[in-house]
């Protein structure tokens, strides 16, 4: 009996080769857009984990000296009393053509070295003349330099960096016994003295160098992570219309093997089970979709990444378990959930019943009122779940009830334009074509959700991307104002720095500042020199009128968004800086990418009440074409290390290179999300295929050729791909807003302020139409080529 | 002579015998001719033929002297929304039309819509309350009546009627009959009638017996 039920249930995909195709292709390409996005998610990520490790101490905690100069004896009284450590020297030299940074290692307890796995025994590293590892690049800008030691081409570094053994760099740097810091490693042995008792002259500090850029691209992960969800959802549109049409086409099937016995539970537990073969198959093919997808992607992502980190992502992928598993089960997962209905239907199924007049569409008029009112319910459920639940579930909650509200609304807003277009329509084809367009609403609805959503995705996350590095980019100009920031190890070396550069450049501001608490929580308080180019170019987003003459004479505070967010400190709001000393908000400042409170006071001010700040950090004013050359002579002067010196021109040359990156791939998503949902069009309309021509023949027989109606098909695609366009457009931009303002203010504590491209929607409405286009073409191709028998055996009685 | 069926010859694809195989018939202007013959002997396909819906494999057919071999495509559209009107056995009516939609079509698409013309037709035919329904909500006998009111709306010159009567009852067909003919002798359209009805044929000026793909 059930060997005989599964033969009936396989035979229908065997007359249904397109139908079984479709629900394969449709899952697969959910779960292969889904996973190519987690794929490259967590390439970006371990790229970027291995290149911290490598180069050590960009992460991860790290000993310093409080007055610069690392003495040997502290290294060696830690590693007495137990503290695990690894020394590094690190400095800049000539390399052949170029200065490079050269950082050595303690081969032996560093925790990355490379040339593991290298045919390299540790004494040719170790002994003179020692190794030199870097990336090819940078081994070919050091060129074939005879008094060097030999070169080991690694990709594992970023580039300009050169890693060698610690006693190579003593050597090259002819600085013999010095450290620049000590790494801590991750394992530390129980009960370790106190870093006070065995070297009160070191200081610990955790390099958050890159956090602020860490920020910026965990934006831009949760940017691709709603986009792979966003996809997955539109692909399970396909699945769930061709499941829903097979279930139905089997539901005579169904019914005779219930009456010849088979037990209801029996029948789904085999229905279930072949979605789940059917579900495996399509994650397996979807995953080496997401290969592919990655795959191509990631050159671009690994362009992004390394602008960013200067750390490298390699091009290659590598296959993780975890990522095997999460696609197949987003693909198990996405087929039960898209195939739901149709078994709860199956299990619940009658043996005795007429044959539903009910079609699988949802074509009823309950179907339609169902959507009407369950469409606005939703959305208003997201709006209570963001009032009720808050916080970054609340958004999400509210994104995911306004997109599955606005897909339910789409269906009867499509039907009501149609019905305004037919008692306007004046040609008797206009009107044909509006009415069938109606008619044929129910069977294309789920495709034109799909539509709906991808095209209210790439706007809504296209406005926020776009938004961003226009807001970013602005932001950078105004705050990083001063061609060059320049920071000393020690208090002593700020002031000769300081001294050095007066004559050199036309300003040098200081910028110190004080860790604090204020409003209850870890900050940074600045005192910064009251100077035209604060005045000029701080980004306030909020201010006092005379903000900058009340802080001048001490007598306001500004402080960053995120402070002001959290704690309500608006201009005119007090805020407690220190016991006995209290100001009002003058202003607020936006403050991307960093995730803590700051304010800043006048630099008088803040010295009256911390005299000890250090003296470390200068903003300095230089006609721009000199600013490279003396950040040159700055570190030639005073032997710093390469993150000491910001360029602002590079760094702003950098941070639009990460954008432009970061739009490649947005654009390539956007396009695969799009063409997804163009297949969902043209799946549906294939579907509809056979119940298309008892609508098309009498036309054609009243006098109409093939040509003109194989037009009319393309336009009747066309027509509803561009409606639904332009109910999408408002969606996508209430989505940008919604991750503007909730999402990115719950999950990184700033608002971005909404930019509108208008461009970019008549690109993407004219791609909208040709999506529609395309997906008619086929079936408009067919009716064109069809023989009049065909069409005639319509009128036919065995019909 | 209004219709030339000259030597028609039809094979569909796949098929060994030639459905027709050299059929001639002529008809005048207004008069009315009943097609008889049993079923599969081709009575449709030579319908489908003298409507321009289908082209021969050898023959001519000419309507009003203009040879339907010479026409491409959008010439045999112009024949179908011009000169002829078609009415089918069922499934005449365009689905997502309501009847006064349906009811005007033919004659919007073929540019001669006369609205009195049509509001009379919907009178004779009883159509009136049912204005605003749409087919699938009509029963056979309504709805051949709708797609008689559409054919004769086109005034057409000639009527090609395939069994129209077939899935009705006989007091209901006798009824959407007598309507038809009053309508033809009115507008002096000439009729050509697939029929199996003895009695049927017998109503009409003419009759003729199609037996293995030729006349008799
Ligand atoms: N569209 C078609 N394709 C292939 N064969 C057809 C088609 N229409 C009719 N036939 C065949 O041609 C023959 C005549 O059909 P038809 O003209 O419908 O006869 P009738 O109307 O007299 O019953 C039949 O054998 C039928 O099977
Ligand atoms: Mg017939």
């Amino acid at each position: 009996m059930i060997a005989a039920a599964v033969t009936a249930l396989l035979s229908h995909w065997r007359r249904q080769p397109g139908q079984l195709a479709t629900l394969i292709l449709g899952l697969a390409l959910a779960t292969g857009l889904w996973s190519a996005v987690q794929a490259i998610n967590a390439e970006a990520r371990a790229s970027y984990a291995r290149a911290a490790a490598q180069l050590g101490g960009d992460a991860g905690p790290v000993l310093k000296a409080r007055d610069g100069t690392l003495r040997l004896a502290d290294y060696v009284a830690l590693r007495r009393a137990g503290w695990q450590v690894s020394p590094v020297l690190e400095g800049r030299m000539r390399l052949g053509r170029e200065t490079l940074r050269l950082v050595g290692v303690d081969g032996m307890s560093w925790p990355s070295m490379p040339g593991q796995g290298m045919t390299l025994a540790p004494a040719d590293v170790l002994l003179p003349p020692g190794r030199l590892f870097a990336n090819p690049e940078t081994v070919a800008r050091i060129g074939a330099e005879a008094d060097l030691p030999p070169r080991i081409e690694t990709t594992g570094l970023p580039d300009g960096v050169v890693l060698t053994d610690i006693g190579t760099a003593e050597r090259l740097l002819n600085r013999p016994g010095a450290l620049s810091r000590l790494l801590v490693l991750p394992d530390q042995p129980e009960g370790l003295p106190p870093l006070a008792e065995v070297a009160p002259a070191l200081e610990l500090t955790d390099r958050g160098r890159q956090s602020d850029a860490a920020r910026l691209t965990d934006s831009f992960h949760l940017n691709l992570t709603a986009f792979g969800l966003l996809s997955f959802a539109v692909g399970l549109f396909i699945v769930h219309g061709t499941a829903g049409l097979a279930f139905e086409q089997r539901r005579a099937m169904f019914r005779t093997l219930r009456a010849l016995g088979l037990p209801a539970r029996t029948l789904t537990l085999l229905i279930l089970t072949e979605l789940l073969v059917l579900a495996l198959l399509a994650g397996l093919l979807g995953l080496v979709l997401g290969y592919l997808v990655a795959a191509a992607l990631l050159p671009d992502v690994a362009a992004t990444l390394r602008g960013l980190y200067g750390a490298p992502v390699d091009g290659g992928l590598t296959l993780r378990p975890a990522w095997i598993a999460s696609g197949l089960g987003m693909a198990v997962g996405g087929a039960l959930l898209a195939g739901a209905q149709g078994v709860l239907r199956v299990a619940r199924m009658p043996i005795l019943s007429a044959p539903g007049l009910l079609a699988w569409s949802g074509a009823s008029a309950r179907a339609r009122r169902l959507m009407a009112l369950g469409g606005p319910a939703l959305i208003l459920g997201g709006l209570g779940a963001l009032w009720l639940v808050g916080g970054l579930a609340g958004g999400f909650l509210l994104l995911g009830g306004l997109l599955l509200g606005a897909a339910l609304l789409l269906p009867p807003l499509l039907g009501a334009l149609l019905a305004l277009g037919q008692t306007r329509a004046r040609s008797v084809i206009a009107e044909w074509l509006l009415a069938d367009l109606r008619a044929q609403l129910p069977g294309l609805s789920l495709a034109l959700m799909a539509l709906l959503l991808a095209l209210a995705t790439n706007i809504g996350v296209g406005t926020m991307v776009a938004s961003f590095r226009l807001t970013f980019t602005g932001w950078l100009d105004q705050r990083l104002a001063s061609e060059l920031y320049v920071t000393t190890a020690t208090d002593t070396e700020g002031a000769q720095l300081a001294a050095w550069l007066a004559p050199r450049a036309d300003a040098v501001l200081p910028i110190r500042h004080a860790e604090t608490d204020l409003a209850g929580a870890p900050a940074r308080l600045y005192g910064i020199a009251d100077h035209a180019t604060y005045r000029d170019n701080w980004p306030l987003i909020d201010a006092d009128a005379e903000v900058w003459d009340r802080v001048a004479r001490g007598q306001g505070v500004l402080v960053n968004e995120q402070l002001a967010r959290r704690a309500g400190l608006w201009p005119g709001a007090m805020l407690d800086l220190a016991p006995g000393w209290r100001l009002p908000v003058a202003g607020v400042y936006s403050d991307y990418g960093n995730p803590l409170g700051q304010a800043i006071v006048d630099l008088p001010a803040l010295l009256r009440h911390n005299p000890d700040v250090p003296n470390r950090r200068f903003g300095i004013r230089i006609a721009p074409d000199r600013a490279a050359a003396l950040a040159e002579a700055i570190r030639r002067q005073f032997d710093l290390p390469d993150d000491a010196i910001i360029e602002q021109s590079r760094l702003k040359a950098q941070s639009l290179a990460i954008f432009e990156n970061t739009f490649v791939v947005t654009a390539a998503l956007n396009v695969l999300t799009l063409g997804v949902a163009g297949f969902a069009i043209l799946t549906s309309l294939l579907t509809l295929w056979t119940m298309r021509l008892p609508h098309v023949a009498p036309v054609w027989a009243l006098g109409m050729t093939r040509r003109a109606l194989a037009r009319i098909e393309v336009l009747r695609s066309v027509v509803l791909a561009g409606l639904t366009a332009l109910l999408a457009l408002p969606l996508g931009l209430i989505l940008a807003k919604v991750l503007l303002d909730v999402i990115n203010v719950e999950a990184f504590g700033w608002r971005l302020p909404m930019f509108l491209f208008p461009l970019d929607w008549l690109r993407l409405f004219a791609l909208a139409l040709l999506a529609g286009a395309l997906a008619a073409a086929l079936p408009a191709r067919r009716l064109r080529h069809l023989p009049p028998a065909a069409l005639l055996r319509v009128f036919a009685h065995e019909r | 002579m209004l219709l030339d069926i000259d030597r028609v010859v039809k094979r569909y694809p796949g098929a060994e015998r030639a459905v027709l195989d050299g059929v001639s018939l002529t008809l005048d202007a207004g008069e009315t001719l009943a097609l008889t013959g049993e079923s599969g002997s081709g009575k449709s396909t030579l319908l489908h033929l003298a409507g321009a819906l289908d082209t021969v494999d050898g023959g001519e057919i000419r309507l009003d002297g203009t040879a339907y071999s010479a026409l491409d495509d959008a010439g045999r559209a112009a024949i179908r929304r011009g000169p002829v009107a078609l009415v089918f056995q069922q499934f005449n009516l365009v689905p997502s039309l309501t009847v006064g939609q349906n009811l005007a079509f033919h004659a919007r698409l073929g540019g001669r819509h006369d609205p009195e013309w049509v509001t009379q037709l919907a009178q004779r035919l009883g159509l009136d309350a049912l204005l605003a329904r749409y087919p699938e909500t009509l029963s056979g006998g309504q709805q051949q009546r709708v797609a008689i009111g559409r054919a004769m709306a086109l005034r057409p010159r000639l009527l090609l009627a395939d069994e129209p009567t077939g899935n009705l009852d006989e007091a209901t067909g006798d009824a959407v009959l007598t309507l038809m003919l009053d309508l033809v002798a009115e507008t002096g359209a000439a009729l050509l009638l697939v029929t199996h009805s003895e009695r049927i044929a017998a109503r009409l000026g003419r009759r003729v017996h199609l037996t293995s793909g030729a006349l008799r």
